[in-house]
């Protein structure tokens, strides 16, 4: 006979076994990161561009292209991939060719990242004649968060209940003025976890960086958008394997500093979010 | 259309309404209904006149949700919608004027209580504000006119910024009343509003919809009979999706026409 009990202990233990292998690697990763790459982090290091070959000096450089990227990226994706979000959640009509384009750009977010460097080396390099520049990377890293961006705002608009809308169209008010007044503000805490997520993703990426805005080593500040510039996860793959004889300290303080500055993204953005659903009052 | 200011009087005040027309307002003529290949409503005709409480009963599935929703053109959401006959407001009919104007004019209230998920104060205001309102005075007095008619005003007049969910179920039900008050509807749908009320509460919105009767037309859908014969002027019996009485209440409720009628109204079926 079965015992309920027993099988309720052993269902639960799976569980608990299965959320402990996701947190003790993640956990260590973290620890080993912080604790290898802290000696390096001092005020030079973040203030200073890298000298002797990357081998002392900063990574300032680095840092500001990231930003720089990453900014770009959300720039150009957020608000393209919002209203195709809200077309396709309230506008569109549900058949056979939404459908697969749903389903197209779910797929989208799967597509390797790399691809998507090729993609816009042969579009904004090559086609549009933007050069490696920040421009070509921010809207190569843009494109790759899209469909990240589409899918998680879609499902935030159509988690708004359906009978929002009702009320608020039988009370006359147009379709956009439901959507701007009812739907959206409520699909803000939403869409926000999706541009977190897209955040760190284009933080962390270096394969659509690599053929598109990211120089080997340059030790200036870009001066505008059609600059090259430094990333910090090209720049330790560079230091990791292209240059012999880096520090280890080096190397791991900057995976540490590229840790910490998603961390502080993701931060703002779950602060923001924060204060839409303290506000949220349902 | 949307941001010019749509219909509204220069300063709310009571009684301003001129408005008792007691000729037809809705005139329904061979409404058919179809979703998909359901067919909802089979050939409804009816009239409704202006100033007077239409109950519609009916067991469930009998298509008097679905006829109220054709009365501000709610169904036309359902993509799969068909309809064929016509429905006129005042002589015009409704697929000829434009579904902001008409949802102004023929207000609803749903089954559960329904706030927006904003305060109690921009609940009121939203529909006024939706039709190009901005002026604040405008908005607080007609807020407070809405809400007074609703018999809401002096449960919440201390506290009409906090959210509509802290209301109760009873107080929230009244709330929207008050928010389809504020749009100057001229006849409000009324879909089952007091399924999941007590008694007390009931009683009230009931008082609310007698005394609305005054300056609006009513219709009324409900699944208690006897709330039908309390409020109701006219009751009409829908089964099947087919009308197959309507006459004064009294009427209906003492010597119907039809056997299904009285069936139904005795709780033999449905």
């Amino acid at each position: 006979m079965k015992n309920p009990y027993r099988t309720q202990k052993i269902a639960f233990a799976c569980l608990f076994l299965a959320t402990l292998l996701i947190v003790v690697p993640v956990g260590f990763i973290v620890v080993i990161i912080i604790q290898k790459g802290m000696p390096a982090i001092n005020w030079q290091f973040l203030s200073d561009i890298p000298r002797h070959g990357m081998r002392a000096g900063g990574i300032f450089p680095a840092i500001v292209g990231t930003l720089y990227l990453v900014t770009g990226a959300i720039v150009f994706a957020l608000p393209i991939g919002l209203l195709a979000a809200v077309y396709l959640s309230e506008y569109s009509r549900d058949n056979a060719l939404t459908r697969v384009i749903k389903l197209a750009i779910v797929n989208l977010a799967g597509v390797p990242s790399v691809v998507y460097g090729l993609f816009g080396l042969a579009l904004f390099v090559v086609f549009f004649k933007f050069g490696a520049s920040i421009l070509s990377g921010s809207l190569t890293l843009g494109i790759m968060i899209l469909p990240v961006i589409i899918t998680t705002s879609r499902e935030a608009l159509e988690s708004v209940p359906y009978s929002f809308r009702e009320v608020s169209l039988s009370l006359g008010a147009s379709k956009w003025q439901t959507i701007r007044h009812i739907v959206l503000p409520n699909a803000i805490p939403g869409i926000l976890t999706g541009t977190i997520l897209g955040l760190g993703r284009a933080a962390g990426e270096t394969a659509p960086i690599l053929f598109t805005v990211a120089a080997f080593y340059l030790p200036q500040l870009p001066a505008s958008i059609f600059d090259q510039a430094m990333a910090l996860p090209y720049h330790l793959y560079v230091i990791s394997t292209q240059v012999p004889n880096v520090d280890e300290k080096i190397r791991y303080g900057t995976a540490l500093v590229l840790l910490a500055l998603v961390l502080f993204m993701n931060l703002v953005a779950i602060i923001i979010r924060y204060k839409f659903r303290k506000m949220k009052k349902w | 259309m949307v941001n010019s200011v749509r219909n509204f009087k220069e300063t709310p005040a009571r009684n301003y309404r001129k408005n008792i027309s007691k000729g037809v307002k809705f005139d329904i003529n061979d409404l058919n209904i179809r979703f998909g290949s359901v067919h909802a409503l089979r050939h409804v005709s009816l009239k409704i006149q202006g100033n007077e409480i239409l109950s519609v009963i009916g067991p469930s599935n009998s298509g008097k949700t679905t006829f109220l929703r054709v009365l501000n053109r709610l169904n036309d959401l359902d993509l799969n919608v068909k309809m064929e006959g016509t429905v006129k407001l005042e002589n015009e009919d409704i697929k000829n004027i434009d579904m902001e104007s008409l949802r102004k004019r023929v207000g609803m209230v749903f089954a559960l209580p329904l706030p927006l998920p904003l305060s109690i104060f921009d609940n009121v205001a939203y529909g006024v504000r939706m039709h190009g309102v901005k002026n604040k005075k405008f908005l607080r007095d007609k807020v407070e006119e809405s809400l007074s008619e609703a018999y809401l005003w002096e449960e919440v007049k201390d506290r009409l910024g906090e959210s509509a969910f802290k209301l109760s179920g009873g107080q929230q039900q009244r709330l929207c009343i008050a928010r389809t008050l504020a749009v100057e509807p001229e006849v409000i749908l009324f879909d089952e509003p007091c399924s999941g009320l007590d008694p007390i509460s009931t009683a009230k919105v009931e008082e609310a919809m007698v005394k609305l009767k005054q300056k609006y037309t009513l219709v009324l859908v409900t699944n208690n009979v006897k709330q039908a014969a309390r409020v109701g002027d006219r009751t009409a019996f829908f089964l099947n999706g087919e009308l197959i009485e309507i006459d004064k209440t009294d009427k209906v409720f003492t010597a119907p026409h039809d056997k299904r009628t009285d069936g139904y109204i005795r709780g033999k079926f449905g």
